[in-house]
């Protein structure tokens, strides 16, 4: 059962299985490294609750919620 | 023909550092026309050919999304006209972050121009543990391959050498990525092209506006002609068949390069296996922590915006104290006449109108130049995305609101760290509502007059002081509102992705920020600066003519002529007002008790009271001519272009309670408002050496009458002036700044007409209301 990438418990890996959507998001997210089969982490979320931090291809990246969303996943 | 050299990287990658390091500071800055991309073009220092260096704006992708995305691809691809053919391009990567940066590299290597790659902040990739092969992999890519740490300015002499031997070398391979499928596609696109007449077109375009659905080189590059429905249809055909072939747009761009990327890193480069939580994770769970972080954002706003506002201020002294020297320079060498007039009020004026921003701008600048380099600022932007998003902005626009409220200016200035073109115009248009530093004689001239000190709640001055917090907290509001409904009207669409990377923390280099600080002061002095000097001139010409100064200018030189030739009595006459005031002040703080004592005090008011009075006396031709000046000025001033506008809007402010020279008052402060109260002061006669503490001031403003004999000020008219000065667009700098930072007339227009609009109503509201209470 596929999840998306904000369901993600803080400190657990996943992998990504799709981005959904062709869209500007959709681009960015993918041309950001998040191609399918790649293991990425989550940190956890800023203080106010969204955004929320993700290690990827090595770096960290901030992703609002609603983006997240857009990311499916498999843990 | 010196060769031109196009430089591109990631955002975070020191990109514009290592072109300061190689320019020396002697970039030439503008614009690229039609859009609100900076163009910066620097002369490589020290090379045996002349180089040219054009910086691109820092990029993840080459995907062109927007006219302002293509900008980069049309420089790389010689399009550009205002550039020329590009002889070579130069990508910087970050060595700590190889990996994606490499999407980059291969879109960068795919246009099939001599290439050097920079892997740069190389000493923090090697000290994290990353191992490159940098021969191994330049072997790899076929292309030069350097190592620098730009922020140490090591690594420069070998990149000008590779730059210089670019050329020479000729373009690498190319790194063909994607699937065979993919580039027959493109191979019958490139003929249908050829078909529709346009064979013209690189075969870069082409995979480009292949990959992109709904990029712009499939919407707009050929809409108007009458092969734009056709070229569509090709393209949606072709990504069909690819999707059939397994080979999905636009996923497999990133796919593709990605696995390229992989691949060519697989034996070159080793990122440490494990790792580590290093010296960044540990800050980072600090200052992004629910509380501390929150608490130590919130303590280094207060520092920067306290910087601005109050630190800025002795530069800005000194700033305005040379402006009245060069202004008395001038005084001493012209006599009264219309030159002196334009040189004094109008060109030095004008002059310092541009310098007086430069403390605060420097200071902006090195904070965020500062927070930027050492990472922080992006995590600014993290915790307070929240917020900003509420009202269509996003966490980047925070800072420069913020700080606006010191100055719009240099608030403008640094919205270039949002990428998003919408968000980042809808911050610069209600960046001006914050209430400036401006803004504070207005409200401390009226505040001070109209509001009572009497404790509120036992609090002494609360009135006062909520009254100010009321006028800051209208701006916030305001902006918040007026940036919601533009986000849903002409900067609709979908909210921007806040896909944002999180560098490292690492210590700031004191080069860069140097680097940073100057860079901004310079674009704010060469490019707003003479538009602000301009609109100086304007307005000064706006109130000196037309009018017959003769009569002013003869009273003026007798003025001039007394005061040098009673220069000792005029001492004296200083002398004993004042010490008159320390023995008034003296008396009241320690009341006579015996009767010896009244007498003593009473003969000593006497004698400096006497000596006062036979000064008055001697000097009353010089202190009635001063007068008779003043008058001279004020009827002058109405009877000016700018006077009679005042004259003629007399019916539209007066529904906010505002008399004509309330109005001239506002007119004439269009090239900053604070000129209000100075205006005020030559309005009413007192001479242009007012300020808001002036009590001159204070009682022609309470004594100001109608023609009827009601007063014209009172607590509502007091409201009403300050509504509108709170939310108006009085201030030539901000607009001009405006127009510098989007490169076309529209935005200025748009922000002065609707703060205008904004500020009348807003105070046609308050006066109305206010007065009926």
């Amino acid at each position: 059962m596929p999840q998306t990438l904000d369901q993600l418990p803080e400190g657990q890996s996943a992998t990504i299985l799709d981005v959904e959507g062709d869209d500007a998001v959709a681009v960015r997210l993918l041309e950001m490294g998040l191609t399918d089969g790649e293991l990425i982490r989550s940190l956890g979320a800023a203080p106010l609750g969204d955004p929320l931090e993700f290690e990827v291809r090595g770096y960290r990246l901030s992703l609002r919620i609603v983006e997240a969303r857009r990311v499916l996943i498999r843990s | 023909m010196p060769l031109t050299v196009a430089i591109i990287g990631n955002p975070n990658t020191g990109k514009s550092t290592l072109f300061n390091a190689l320019t020396g500071l002697q970039a030439r800055v503008g614009n690229f026309p039609g859009v609100t991309v900076e163009k910066k073009i620097g002369r490589i220092k020290g090379t045996a050919e002349p180089i040219d260096l054009v910086d691109l704006p820092g990029t993840y992708s080459l995907s062109p999304r927007s006219l302002d995305e293509m900008v980069s691809v049309n420089v790389l691809l010689g399009r550009q006209t205002d550039i020329g053919k590009v002889d070579a391009v130069v990508c910087i990567l970050d060595a700590s972050n190889l990996e994606r940066n490499f999407y980059l590299a291969c879109q960068v290597l795919d246009l099939g121009l001599p290439t050097v790659i920079v892997l740069n902040m190389f000493d923090v990739a090697t000290s994290r543990g990353a191992k490159i092969d940098i021969p191994a992999l330049s072997k790899k890519l076929g292309v030069q391959v350097v190592a620098t740490s730009a922020h140490r300015k090591e690594g420069l002499e070998a990149l000008k050498a590779a730059i210089a031997a670019a050329v020479p070398n000729g373009p690498g391979p190319r790194p063909h990525p994607f699937p065979e499928v993919f580039y027959a596609e493109c191979h019958q696109l490139a003929s249908k092209l050829a078909e529709l007449g346009r064979s013209d077109a690189p075969s870069f375009l082409v995979e480009r506006a292949l990959l992109d659905v709904g990029g712009y080189l499939e919407t707009e590059w050929l809409a108007g002609s009458d092969i734009a429905e056709r070229w569509k249809a090709a393209l949606v055909e072709s990504r069909a068949r690819l999707k059939e072939a397994g080979c999905r747009v636009p996923a497999v761009e990133a796919k593709a390069r990605y696995a390229w990327a992989k691949q060519t890193l697989s034996d070159v480069a080793t990122a440490p296996a494990v790792r580590a939580a290093t010296f960044s994770d540990r800050v980072d769970r600090v200052l992004t922590h629910r509380f501390a972080g929150l608490l130590i954002f919130a303590v280094l706003m207060v520092v920067v915006f306290q910087a601005i506002f109050s630190w800025a201020k002795p530069l800005m002294d000194l700033c305005g104290a040379g402006q009245s020297a060069v202004s008395n320079v001038v005084a001493s060498l012209i006599p009264p006449g219309t030159l002196r007039s334009l040189l004094t009020d109008g060109v030095v004026a004008g002059v310092g109108g541009v310098l007086v921003f430069l403390p605060q701008i420097g200071m902006l600048f090195f904070f965020i130049a500062l927070l930027e380099d050492c990472g922080y600022l992006a995590r600014a932007a993290f915790l307070m995305d929240k917020v900003m998003s509420k009202f269509g902005l996003n966490g980047k626009s925070f800072v420069p609101l913020m700080t606006s409220h010191a100055c719009a200016i240099p608030g403008i200035m640094a919205t270039r760290v949002i990428e998003d073109r919408n968000a980042r115009l809808a911050t610069i248009l209600v960046a001006p509502l914050m209430s400036c530093s401006a803004r504070l004689p207005v409200y401390t001239l009226f505040i001070s007059l109209f509001v009572s000190d009497e404790p509120l709640l036992g609090l002494r001055g609360a009135r006062q002081g909520l009254t100010l917090f009321a006028m800051y907290a209208l701006g916030i509001v305001a902006a918040a509102l007026v940036a919601a409904v533009l986000r849903k009207t002409i900067f609709h669409g979908e909210t921007p992705p806040f896909v944002m990377e999180l560098p490292a923390y690492k210590w700031p280099s004191p080069w860069i920020v140097v680097s940073r600080v100057w860079d901004r002061m310079m674009a704010f002095v060469t490019r707003a600066g003479t538009l602000i000097f301009a609109a100086a001139i304007v307005v000064w010409a706006g109130s000196f003519f037309p009018g017959d100064h003769s009569q002013e200018f003869e009273k003026q030189r007798f003025v001039e002529q007394t005061q040098a030739t009673q220069a000792d009595p005029l001492k004296h006459r200083a002398m004993l007002e004042e010490s008159l005031g320390k023995l008034n002040e003296r008396m009241a703080a320690h009341p006579p008790t015996t009767e010896s004592e009244r007498a003593e005090w009473q003969q000593k008011l006497s004698i400096t009271e006497g000596g006062l009075a036979d000064l008055n006396v001697e000097l009353k031709p010089l202190d009635d001519a001063r007068v008779e000046v003043n008058l001279l000025r004020a009827s002058l001033v109405e009877q000016s272009f700018l006077g009679r506008l005042g004259h003629l809007i007399e019916p539209i402010v007066k529904p906010l309670g505002w008399d004509w020279k309330i109005g001239v008052g506002t007119l004439l402060s269009f090239p900053a408002r604070e000129l209000v109260v100075t205006n005020l002061g030559i309005i009413y006669g007192l001479g242009q050496d007012v300020d808001e503490s002036n009590q001159q001031l204070w009682s022609a403003i309470r004594e100001a009458k109608w023609p009827d004999g009601r007063p014209v000020y009172g607590v509502p008219v007091a409201l009403s002036i300050m509504v509108f000065f709170s939310l108006c667009a009085q201030c030539a700098a901000t607009l001009m700044t405006i127009r510098r930072e989007t490169n076309s007339w529209r935005w200025p227009l748009v922000t002065f007409s609707y703060m205008t609009l904004l500020a009348y109503f807003a105070a046609l509201v308050t006066y109305q209301v206010a007065s009926r209470l």
